[in-house]
């Protein structure tokens, strides 16, 4: 099951230049969260915040206090690799192991983790391919069919099962769409709706319209603020921040 | 593309006022014909009505593309759709007109009957409550259009008043029962176009605060 997110104070840097400013938000358990704004505008950086990838690019830091269920992301003690089990992550464009076939594409992240249980991996794969909407089309091709081999809106999917097989409790997505045709963006709208029954799911997004469609809550990131947080239909029919509605109706941004 | 969009709600913007110029307008002449017995003005009401129904075709389609095309959003969207449902309410306004103009080719064709009800009088407070509506609109005033709210009391109590005399008049003397029903249901439609007017202050209400104000009350999005 999906875990809430708790973020208070929360505040990021390249550098010495700070792209987040004092974030609070809370994400709600088993609800898809979307975070909007124009380009710059640390969204991305915020959910990179969540799972400890800011801190990857070098020069990168963050502090502040993200708790997801239990855990503090930044408590002392709390291992990256493990923080980065529970809150798995999808990129904007698909990026499956190449080489790899369409299973082992699946079970990567669990032979990272040790897993070593055969019949149980058979049982993860399947399971996180179904999950995933894609098992139906290539439950024929597992094993002789490459990751690379598939369609983008294919491989897209197949990066999210591999997410799911590890068991997140969260998932982080990243444009997962943007580089997709309208009906391979359908089929993740929909496998995203479908997935928060059983997972947190945080979305940044461009595309306003597809925020409207997924998501419960919304996320307005400025220049490093949150600056309105609400529900998704009350963002964007009657948001209450000036700064909001101007960009949502492409005044500025 | 926003430019496009932005020129696309001026478009529609001055198509819905224009409308109103003609709703107003059937209301002027249907009032005129009261005042003058004059068949000449429920004519032009009668012809005019077709204005006002392609008027209203043409508002659905522009509405309809921008959705489409610009899929807009907050404000925007709040326009679009009070926009659409103020352009109902003025064709409403057009059909009360012709109601109106059809009862009075029925009371003229009859010998003047003197009754005690001041048709002009209201129908002077609806076409305030009308051009008040449509100013509102114009400027995006939820003020004037709040203005407008508190004004449909007084044109229901003279509706009200005029039923109550006209009936007594119609047992007391019912040789004037046709006439006296006419000029009943001409107060009612003219009731009726100020609860139009009464609708399109609350869609600019909405529109503008983003508040549902219809059925008493303001209810704000949770």
């Amino acid at each position: 099951m999906g875990v809430g997110i708790e973020v208070r104070g929360l505040n990021a840097w390249y550098g010495k230049n700070q792209a987040l400013k004092s974030i609070d938000m809370t994400v709600a358990a088993n609800h898809v969260t979307a975070v909007i704004g124009p380009s710059g505008c640390g969204k991305s950086t915020y959910v990179r915040c969540l799972n400890r990838m800011h801190e990857t690019i070098p020069g990168a830091r963050a502090e502040g206090l993200v708790k997801v269920g239990e855990m503090e992301v930044y408590g002392d003690g709390t291992d990256p690799v493990e923080i980065r089990r529970r809150i798995g992550m999808v990129f904007q464009k698909p990026n499956p192991f190449p080489t790899m076939s369409i299973y082992d594409n699946v079970a990567a992240g669990l032979r990272l983790n040790g897993f070593r249980n055969r019949k149980q991996m058979d049982e993860l794969v399947e399971r996180s391919l179904k999950l995933a909407a894609l098992w139906d089309e290539v439950k024929d091709t597992l094993h002789k069919q490459s990751g690379a081999s598939l369609s983008g809106g294919q491989q897209q999917r197949l990066c999210i099962a591999r997410s799911l097989a590890v068991e997140p409790e969260v998932l982080l997505m990243d444009e997962p769409a943007s580089a997709l045709d309208p009906i391979s963006t359908s089929k993740i709208e929909e496998l995203i709706f479908q997935l928060k029954q059983h997972y947190t799911v945080v979305i940044v997004t461009h595309n306003m319209q597809q925020a409207a469609r997924v998501a419960e809550f919304t996320g307005f990131f400025l220049m490093g603020s949150l600056i309105e947080y609400d529900k998704t239909e009350k963002i964007f029919t009657t948001p209450t921040d000036k700064r909001t509605e101007d960009y949502i109706t492409g005044r500025f941004g | 593309m926003r430019s496009r969009f932005q020129q696309g709600l001026d478009e529609l913007k001055e198509k819905l006022l224009r409308m109103g110029g003609l709703a107003e307008q059937a209301i002027d002449r249907a009032t005129e014909a009261y005042r003058t017995r004059d068949a000449k003005f429920c004519q032009m009401v009668l012809t005019g009505e077709n204005d006002i129904n392609q008027a209203e075709r043409d508002i659905d389609e522009l509405a309809l593309d921008l959705l489409a095309m610009q899929q807009p959003m907050a404000v925007d969207l709040r326009f679009i759709l009070a926009v659409v449902k103020i352009n109902a309410d003025l064709e409403r306004v057009g059909d009360q007109a012709v109601n109106i103009a059809q009862r009075l080719l029925d009371l003229i064709s009859e010998p003047e009957v003197q009754l005690p009800v001041d048709i002009p009088r209201m129908a002077g407070s609806v076409t305030t409550m009308v051009q008040r509506a449509l100013e509102s609109f114009l400027d995006g005033k939820a003020e004037i259009a709040e203005a407008v709210l508190q004004m449909d009391n007084t044109v229901d109590r003279m509706k009200d008043e005029a039923f109550v005399v006209l009936v007594q008049r119609m047992v007391s003397e019912p040789s004037t029962a046709r006439a006296a029903l006419n000029v009943l249901l001409i107060s009612r439609a003219l009731e009726r176009i100020a609860d139009h007017a009464t609708n399109i202050a609350e869609d600019v209400i909405f529109w503008v605060r983003g508040a549902d104000v219809r059925h008493g009350g303001a209810h704000y999005r949770s």
